[in-house]
């Protein structure tokens, strides 16, 4: 119990005294997740939306695909961007391995199969009547997705903020394909990663807590926006 | 026949390897409210689908105005408008709702807003223009969504059975507000039902559906009087339809003129249960369609005298046909105009009913089945 009350007052303190190096580390974490929850939303909403409506032959593999991909390893993940990556990989003249993109990338790989699948089940949950009263009305494929969207809008919100979880709170990966570099690839996870394994449990604990803490306050204003404006 | 709007020329749909719709020919005809009628299961909203253009049909062909629509055709969908049974209003208030199709054909938002609340006004709901739709009762929201229908001036209103889930005195102001505006724009409609009420009311023709057949189409009095079969007439329930117009109104009662003879009617006969505004009892010129189902009416041997008795309509008639159906036997009586009964094998023996034969029908005025026009 010691360790966690310490943990807290260090990671108050740190928090209070805008420690540099936590701040840095803070906002990239920020920025790595926030930009892998974008693009997993940019491929996972049209994804599910696809596998929602869409009537074609291996829907129903895809489906499966995707359900697993939302319980996928992360160290899988990381394996997979890595040999990618990797110097003599395919994709390694872009001299992308241990930099924050590679993390953003593995992180997105994370991320999309949830926000598919959370999509897909948002859109999948809309009565089928409301396609043929859109349609009756005049509008076009394009329109009645964007409807279809806003109707499942909270259900939506669910998914970004079910994939934001899944890439904030990833570890193996993020070590893999960024390397826990200071300065420059190490976010929260890692650090927290690396000071436990140094022993240092109350540094550990506080960069525990601002993770938490961070998580928290991001999903919180995506919670206010989900609840706003409902009736019942 | 005025213009033809809609055809379906051998339109037929199969699911499941089954034949749900088929339909060897329909019009449906400019500024007419053709009234779809069939039990539950009988096709009626595949049907609609199809005239929709949201349903291929697996055989046939759907003409708008003369060009083939194919299955899903935007520039087709654009120019009508469909109506269901459940509102299916989206979350967001009264008023984006309405202005919905409008935005979907690009209107920009102010030019929508303007005529969104003028529809909003004529539906008797502008007052809710920026409630949220998830707030309104069952009236309220099926109002909001026929505004979001009949905003688009649509050249072909289709209606699914858009007061089935409403109560009584709910539709029934809703049924007379949608007739009045039918009447006002003369909107061509499609206009699904199971109930013949409803048919009566709105219809100018009626098409009876049946196991995905279209079994008769024609003006509802004849519909109603001379079904095209038995299962047709097993449907419609009510065989005898008689136009008419009310010639006197005393003690309560209103005198109507249908053919030579005068049949008497409460004056109350038609009007809603218990509706936000009462519909006035019937008056001197009303038109109205009255309605006798044939187990309502008594006959008597030709020389019974026409003695005071609590059934107020009593005529002399002579019988024109005796139909065997099921065990009992429908007996068709002229009498003024045709009127048809029900009666026992029986009744058929002891007052030798048959061709010729002289009769006294009667029928109580409370039996009168009264449908306002």
């Amino acid at each position: 119990m010691e360790v966690v009350l310490e943990g807290l007052q260090q990671a108050l303190w740190l928090i209070l005294r805008r420690d540099p190096a936590v701040v840095e580390i803070t906002l990239r974490t920020l920025q790595v997740s926030g930009t892998a929850t974008l693009i997993s939303l940019l491929l996972g909403v049209p994804l599910g939306t696809a596998l929602a409506l869409g009537r074609f032959p291996g829907r129903r593999l895809v489906v499966s695909l995707v359900n697993t991909g939302m319980g996928l390893p992360p160290v899988v993940v990381g394996l997979f961007v890595a040999l990618m990556l990797w110097r003599s990989g395919p994709l390694g003249r872009l001299g992308l391995i241990y930099t924050p993109l590679a993390m953003v990338i593995a992180q997105a790989v994370i991320a999309a199969p949830i926000v598919a699948g959370v999509s897909l089940a948002a859109i999948q949950q809309l009565d089928p009547r409301l396609h043929l009263q859109l349609l009756g009305l005049g509008a076009s494929r394009g329109q009645l997705v964007l409807v279809l969207w806003w109707e499942a809008r909270r259900s939506l919100l669910a998914a970004a903020m079910a994939g934001f979880g899944g890439a904030i709170s990833e570890v193996g990966a993020s070590m893999m394909v960024g390397g826990n570099i200071v300065g420059q690839t190490r976010v929260l996870t890692t650090a927290t990663v690396l000071e436990t394994s140094k022993g240092n449990f109350d540094l550990a604990m506080a960069l525990g807590l601002i993770l938490l803490l961070l998580a928290y306050l991001v999903t919180l204003a995506m919670t206010w926006l989900q609840q706003s404006g409902r009736t019942g | 026949m005025s213009k033809s709007v809609l055809s379906l020329r051998d339109v037929r749909v199969e699911y499941g390897g089954r034949s749900v719709l088929e339909v060897p020919a329909l019009d449906v005809c400019s500024g007419e409210v053709l009234a779809v009628i069939g039990p539950n299961g009988a096709g009626k909203s595949t049907l609609l689908q199809v005239m929709a253009g949201l349903r291929s049909p697996g055989a046939g062909v759907l003409r708008f105005r003369g060009q083939t629509v194919r299955p899903g055709d935007l520039g087709y969908r654009r120019r009508i408008a469909l109506v269901l049974q459940d509102p299916m209003l989206l979350d967001a208030s009264v008023l984006t709702n309405v202005t919905l199709g409008l935005r979907f054909r690009r209107w920009p938002r102010r030019k929508a807003v303007g005529r969104a609340m003028g529809w909003l006004e004529r539906l008797g709901v502008a007052h809710l223009a920026h409630r949220s739709a998830r707030t309104l009762s069952g009236g309220e929201a099926q109002r909001v969504s026929l505004a979001r229908a009949l905003v688009l001036e649509p050249e072909l209103l289709l209606l699914d059975e858009p007061f089935s889930a409403l109560d009584a005195p709910t539709r029934a102001a809703l049924l007379d507000d949608l007739q009045g505006l039918l009447r006002e724009t003369r909107t061509t409609t499609v206009f699904v039902t199971h109930d013949q009420d409803e048919a009566l009311r709105l219809g100018d023709r009626i098409a009876v559906l049946l196991g995905g057949r279209l079994r008769q189409l024609d003006v509802p009095e004849r519909v109603f009087a001379a079904p095209a079969d038995a299962e047709v007439a097993a449907f419609v329930g009510m065989e005898t339809i008689l136009t008419g117009r009310v010639v006197a109104v005393e003690n309560g009662m209103a005198l109507v003129q249908v053919g030579s003879q005068r049949v008497e009617v409460p004056v109350t006969a038609g009007m809603r249960p218990a509706g936000p505004e009462p519909v006035p009892p019937l008056q001197e010129g009303s038109e109205v369609l009255l309605g006798i189902r044939p187990e309502d009416v008594t006959l008597a041997p030709g020389e019974t005298p026409l003695l005071p008795s609590s059934a107020r309509n009593r005529f002399r008639g002579r019988v024109t046909r005796v139909v065997p159906q099921g065990r009992l036997y429908h007996v068709t009586v002229a009498c003024g105009f045709p009127l048809v009964a029900v009666v026992t094998p029986r009744s058929v023996r002891e007052l030798a009913l048959r061709e010729g034969r002289e009769v006294v029908v009667a029928f109580k005025a409370t039996a009168v089945h009264v449908i306002r026009r």
